[in-house]
């Protein structure tokens, strides 16, 4: 799953900075806005099978990849 | 009573928060007080209105029973898009009712605040059919919509975040702090809109009708700074006094002049307004989009994703020409933005350089002040238009 959510970020970012370092808050660095967080619900949703509401998240905290990351694992063990 | 604007108004608070605080200093639970402090406000506002109160009920009460009869369905019976659009239709109904009652009557629904409070009971209704809310008790829901120091005109809060402050009792030292900030919000509010925002307004009313070039800036520039203070000073009242009732109201302004571009300007403008938006209208028609394949590009979608929801915010602050076209200039603005960000490699070059930033928030403060210049009605009087 992991594996999948950097390919999708990658993508997404068209940076592979996401890999190398996937603590980066990516709306601070602006690798991604309001635009690429859709496609991201959008592909999460496809690719995942992990439905995640626009309002569900706060940007604040649902900014890095790992913590992307931490919360889809959750979300999918639940 | 009107809200935030005279001593009757400050004078009732202070009654009302005093005895708060010294709940909050006890650590004893706000949510009661503060939910019978709403209910008292609420009266007394709309005291010397009926007609408006009325209306208020009648709005409250079909939104309740909008909000509990679909979390009802819901629950039971699981996701069904049909239902879900209607009930969604009907809970936005008094609001078109109400922004196009100046083609009739102009009373109908009505009243102080009804634009904040249909956002508050429509994102309860999305986010129940998201599957994030599976409860609502007729208290909470009434605390939530009628919350008074933010009743009139916002800051508009989310549901869940609102009702997980109200229900927590926060120790004496975090009480302690928060009540601090909020009385210097509370102050510095009184500072903007009372001080700063009467400046600008007499600037105003010293051009206002002229002609010339030099005279319109002039009014442009001081209705803009005018409509910040005025905006920003009520929403720091209104964000201190929730803090004195234990509610960490989101922030609605964030020094909005200093944006880089028009996307940051509406991450630091009105931003619980914008962020609704983005959260329950754009965002949602961007991922419809990508998967219906409604554009050739997702660049594409989201242009014409900035431009429905600026079109809609534009509506939603009434029906004129002014406020339709003060929508669609900022969102041909918002897309040009995004297109320019995406393809443009003078800007991905030397973006992070000084000269750039500054030039690009110069260019930025003129088009926010002509977009102020547009919704103040003027833009289409010095046209001729109106």
């Amino acid at each position: 799953m992991r594996e999948q959510i950097f390919d999708i970020l990658e993508k997404i970012c068209e940076d592979d900075i996401v890999r190398s370092n996937p603590d980066i808050d990516l709306f601070e660095s602006d690798l991604m806005d309001s635009l690429g967080f859709a496609e991201l619900l959008a592909d999460i949703e496809d690719d995942l099978g992990i439905l995640v509401a626009p309002s569900e998240v706060d940007r604040s905290t649902f900014n890095t990849p790992n913590r992307i990351v931490a919360y889809l694992e959750t979300r999918s063990a639940s | 009573m009107s809200f935030y604007d005279n001593y009757q108004f400050f004078c009732v608070l202070i009654f009302i928060l005093m005895p708060a605080m010294l709940l909050g200093i006890l650590e004893q639970p706000l949510k009661w007080y503060s939910t019978a402090a709403t209910f008292l406000f609420t009266a007394l506002a709309f005291l010397s209105k009926p007609q408006q109160a009325a209306w208020l009920a009648l709005f409250f009460v079909t939104e309740l029973f909008l909000v509990e009869g679909y979390l009802a369905f819901r629950v039971s019976r699981g996701r069904s898009p049909a239902v879900y659009r209607l009930v969604l239709f009907l809970s936005i109904l008094p609001l078109i009712l109400s922004k196009l009652a100046g083609f009739w009557d102009g009373s109908t629904f009505a009243f102080l605040g009804i634009s904040y409070l249909t956002f508050r009971c429509v994102q309860i209704i999305i986010e129940t059919y998201d599957g994030l809310i599976t409860e609502m008790p007729v208290l909470d829901f009434a605390a939530f919509v009628l919350f008074f120091p933010s009743i009139s005109s916002g800051p508009i809060d989310r549901s869940r975040r609102f009702l997980q402050d109200l229900n927590n009792i926060p120790s004496r030292q975090d009480y302690l702090t928060l009540a601090g900030e909020g009385v210097f919000k509370i102050l510095l509010g009184l500072i903007y809109k009372l001080i700063l925002a009467s400046i600008f307004f007499k600037g105003m009313g010293m051009v206002q009708g002229a002609w010339e070039w030099y005279f319109v800036i002039f009014y442009a520039y001081c209705y803009g700074f005018y409509l910040f203070f005025d905006f920003a000073g009520y929403s720091l009242m209104a964000i201190g006094t929730s803090y004195l009732l234990g509610i960490r109201t989101p922030e609605n302004f964030r020094k909005p002049f200093l944006s880089v571009d028009i996307q940051e300007f509406w991450d630091r403008w009105h931003i619980t307004l914008s962020h609704w938006f983005r959260d329950f209208l754009f965002s949602r028609f961007m991922i419809q989009s990508i998967r219906k394949k409604r554009f050739k590009t997702r660049l594409n979608a989201a242009c014409a994703g900035f431009l429905v929801n600026m079109l809609v915010m534009g509506l939603w602050h009434g029906v004129t020409p002014s406020y339709i076209l003060y929508g669609l200039y900022h969102g041909v603005l918002l897309a040009i933005t995004e297109w320019y960000k995406k393809k443009s490699s003078f800007y991905k070059k030397y973006r992070q350089k000084r000269w750039y930033r500054f030039l690009s928030w110069l260019i930025t403060l003129q088009l926010v002040i002509f977009g102020f210049y547009i919704f103040s009605g003027q833009f289409l009087w010095l046209l001729g238009l109106s």
